[in-house]
């Protein structure tokens, strides 16, 4: 089977600061990976660089076949990769409704009728349909970035990558998302996840990917990884030695 | 079973629409019930009215905060002096042309400036409005420096009566308004017009759902530059003279049209109405003081930016969650 996503010999630095390093993986499709690693790491500036939020300085990302290394962030979008960013980024004049509507209307490029119901669908998945009017810029935290995901997943995306969502939930709220996502992943959608809370991404995903200072530092199975020495010390600080 | 429904019209904006409606039944009436200088008046609040929902369209959704509209204003003023003149076209012709033109120059116009970011693309628009008043004043045939009147020829091809013509040029000011904010409107409801609302909200995540930025943006400047440019023709017709200082004037057409936009209430659709209204409120109270006005209106400026950033209009939407023209999408949740 070939790979949906293929990310090849990536490199982007910012002077001094490396951001992705050789980075190469691949997302075969209707996979859901992990990705793990300390603060600043370069988890997010990867999600921009398969985005199109940012250019890389060498290496290729193919997508479904198709290199889209130079394609606008808006083209990666309508062929079927949307995220969520960590910083929540709601357009704050519109309403939670109009929101999610700009993803199925502009990322999945949806008629208008079946737009709505699409976005109704995902409103109610999210949590998000009692809060359908309010203005996003009104929203709290949470419900920002639940509206991420909604966006997200308002354009209908073959790729979601998901950015830390998880933290600060409390555990009802965090089963609740860990059962959005499942169904979103049963549904055929390929998932990346960057999260913090570990038993969140373990309870979806089936591959890990570790990143430090813009390296991929191990992958495999989310258990080898978790047990492996090296993730421990350098992810959770863990002294090899004690 | 709850089934929610979309739905966009409130009552609010049913209400407006109809007092709308007899409002433009009464003023298109005005030149049987309205004196020479309160049409002539009336005409001008409407030019103004136009610039100002178009470089609202511009700045406050597209961001492209321009400080160089007086070109476009000045290239339809002087396209229809030159139209009528040299090309022997009828005004009201000369002006639609204006509007074509001025859309083909905003292309190669748009493709130099959108290099330029924030601060710098306001400079950069103003600098080339400098450039488009330096090149007039070059051109002899139209009175270089010093400018030039319409011909009395060209006058009277619009009506054979004074009274004709200034009833016909109060119609053609209430029309483009009427065109300029039922076009915006338009635009505003439709996918464009939800994706250029995105964009004014969050570039990074309009890019990332999908939204070509420059493409929007760009199409946003053609048209408004047209449209601009059409306003011009229409201006100058009712002053009958031009002189590149007087067509490419950054208060006129550029200062006041901020000021009216910002304290309206910038990204929204009422916001230039009410900032045009209380525009010529106070300009026409004020207007035996001299100089005292521009101050009054510097203060007025600086005092609603503090005290409301979104305008006028901007702190009654957000008291009574209003909305004149429906654009808003409202989701209602029916229980049966």
């Amino acid at each position: 089977m070939s790979a949906l996503l293929s990310v090849a010999g990536l490199r982007k630095s910012f002077g001094a600061v490396v951001v992705a390093d050789d980075t190469s993986f691949d997302i075969a499709q209707g996979e859901a990976v992990g990705i793990l690693g300390p603060n600043g790491a370069g988890k997010t500036s990867l999600f921009n660089l398969v985005t199109g939020a940012l250019s890389p300085d060498a290496g290729r990302i193919t997508f479904q076949g198709q290199d889209i290394s130079t394609s606008s962030a808006a083209r990666r979008c309508k062929i079927g990769i949307a995220r969520s960013f960590q910083v929540p980024q709601p357009f704050g004049g519109m309403t939670v409704f109009e929101n999610a509507l700009v993803g199925a209307v502009e990322g999945a490029g949806m008629r208008s009728h079946e737009a709505e119901a699409h976005v109704l669908a995902v409103l109610e998945d999210t949590g998000l349909l009692a809060k359908a009017n309010i203005r996003a810029g009104a929203l709290t935290l949470l419900d920002r970035k639940r509206l991420e995901m909604a966006r997200a997943l308002a354009a209908r995306p073959k790729l979601l990558l998901l950015d830390e969502i998880a933290g600060g939930l409390t555990e009802a709220e965090c089963t609740a998302l860990i059962d959005t996502i499942k169904a979103v992943h049963a549904g055929g959608t390929t998932i990346i996840w960057i999260e913090h809370v570990v038993h969140a991404l373990l309870a979806v995903v089936e591959r890990l990917i570790v990143i430090d200072f813009g390296k991929k530092i191990a992958e495999g199975p989310p258990k080898t990884i978790m047990d492996s020495a090296e993730v421990k010390e350098i992810y959770l600080g863990v002294d090899p030695d004690v | 079973m709850s089934a929610p429904v979309v739905t966009r019209a409130t009552r609010a904006s049913r209400v407006a629409m109809v007092i709308a409606a007899l409002a433009v039944i009464v003023l298109a009436l005005a030149p049987w019930w309205a004196g020479r200088a309160d049409l002539r008046l009336m005409g001008e609040i409407f030019l103004y009215l136009s610039l100002a929902c178009l470089w609202n369209l511009m700045a406050g959704y597209a961001g492209l905060v321009s400080v160089g509209q007086q070109a476009f204003v000045g290239f339809g003023g002087y396209m229809l002096f030159a139209l009528t003149i040299f090309g022997g076209l009828h005004p009201i012709v000369a002006i639609l042309g204006s509007g074509v033109l001025a859309a083909m120059l905003s292309v190669p116009v748009a493709a130099l400036i959108f290099r330029l970011k924030g601060a710098y693309f306001a400079i950069g628009t103003w600098v080339m409005a400098e450039v488009f008043r330096l090149t007039f004043a070059q051109v002899s045939a139209l009175g270089g420096g010093s400018g030039t009147s319409l011909p009395v020829g060209v006058v009277k091809s619009l009506a054979a009566s004074r009274s004709g013509r200034e009833a016909l040029s109060y119609w053609l000011a209430l029309g483009a308004a009427i065109t300029v904010i039922t076009c915006v409107y338009l635009f505003l409801r439709s996918r464009r017009g939800l994706a250029l609302t995105a964009i004014r909200d969050s570039e990074v995540a309009a890019s990332g759902l999908g939204i070509d930025i420059w493409r929007t943006k760009l199409e946003v400047y053609v048209v408004t530059s047209a449209f601009t440019a059409i306003i011009g023709g229409l201006i100058f017709l009712q002053k009958l003279r031009i002189s590149p200082d007087a067509a490419f004037s950054v208060n006129d057409w550029t200062a006041f049209v901020i000021f009216i936009v910002v304290i309206g209430g910038i990204g929204t659709l009422e916001g230039p109405i009410i900032g045009t209204l209380v525009f010529f409120l106070l300009r026409e109270t004020l207007a035996d003081f001299g100089t005292i006005y521009l101050m009054v209106l510097g203060a007025v400026a600086i005092v609603v930016m503090l005290k409301a950033p979104k305008g006028i209009w901007g702190l009654v939407r957000d008291r009574y969650d209003l909305e004149l023209f429906p654009l808003s999408y409202r989701v209602r949740i029916k229980e049966d």
